[in-house]
């Protein structure tokens, strides 16, 4: 069996399981934890949008 | 302004409360969650009765190790030769028992042919890695130095 995923979706479930493991184990408090699992997620997909237009800037 | 001071007052007193400090295990404890965090991806975890803390890091690190290698990543072997080839290696050993798993089971070999198959790669590091993470976590709530 192989799986074949696109770049952005494999990004995207590289960032949620990232995301989760630094929320928990760099945080405290349920609370932190999850504010700081989404933080990370945001960074995660933010910089792959960021790269992909720098990536399309310096083609173009 | 009165929301500015209140925040700043609440960042020193983060600042100034002293951090955590719970009860620490015995020594075979701490040892016993670390090596039952290598072998078991949040068995560490476990171990400490973190259930929750602990599904979820099982879940995140064995389904990084899987999708990596239904991608066909490469699973590393110990190695001499090139410097990546053998952080490569390192990365991989931090998955514990699914680093062994995988090593009875033959699987991860890599196909070059497949362009995911380099993702699977770094899937498979990277879940690794992580579990040293959960690893060095589940220390140190056995240590007392986290709830």
């Amino acid at each position: 069996m192989t799986l074949t995923l696109s770049h952005f979706s494999a990004a995207l479930i590289f960032a949620l399981f990232a995301s989760i493991v630094f929320g928990i184990t760099q945080r405290n408090t349920a609370r932190e934890m999850l504010r700081y699992g989404a933080y990370c997620f945001v960074l995660f997909v933010g910089g792959v949008f960021a790269g992909g237009w720098l990536m399309w800037l310096l083609r173009h | 302004m009165a929301e500015a001071t209140v925040n700043a007052k609440e960042t020193k007193e983060k600042a100034e409360a002293p951090p955590y400090q719970g009860p620490r295990q015995s020594t075979a404890m701490i040892a016993a969650a670390v090596a039952v965090a290598w072998l078991v991806p949040g068995g560490g975890h476990f171990l400490m009765k973190r259930w929750g803390r602990g599904a979820l890091l099982l879940v995140s690190v064995a389904a990084m190790f899987v999708l990596g290698v239904l991608m066909q990543g490469k699973v590393y072997h110990a190695n001499t030769g090139d410097l990546l080839d053998m952080l490569g290696f390192v990365g991989d050993l931090g998955a514990g028992g699914l680093y062994f798993a995988s090593r009875l089971m033959d699987i991860g070999r890599g196909a070059i042919e497949l362009a995911t198959a380099d993702y699977g790669t770094k899937y498979i590091i990277v879940s690794g890695l992580l579990n040293v993470m959960c690893i060095v976590d589940a220390y140190h709530i056995a240590i007392g130095k986290k709830p």
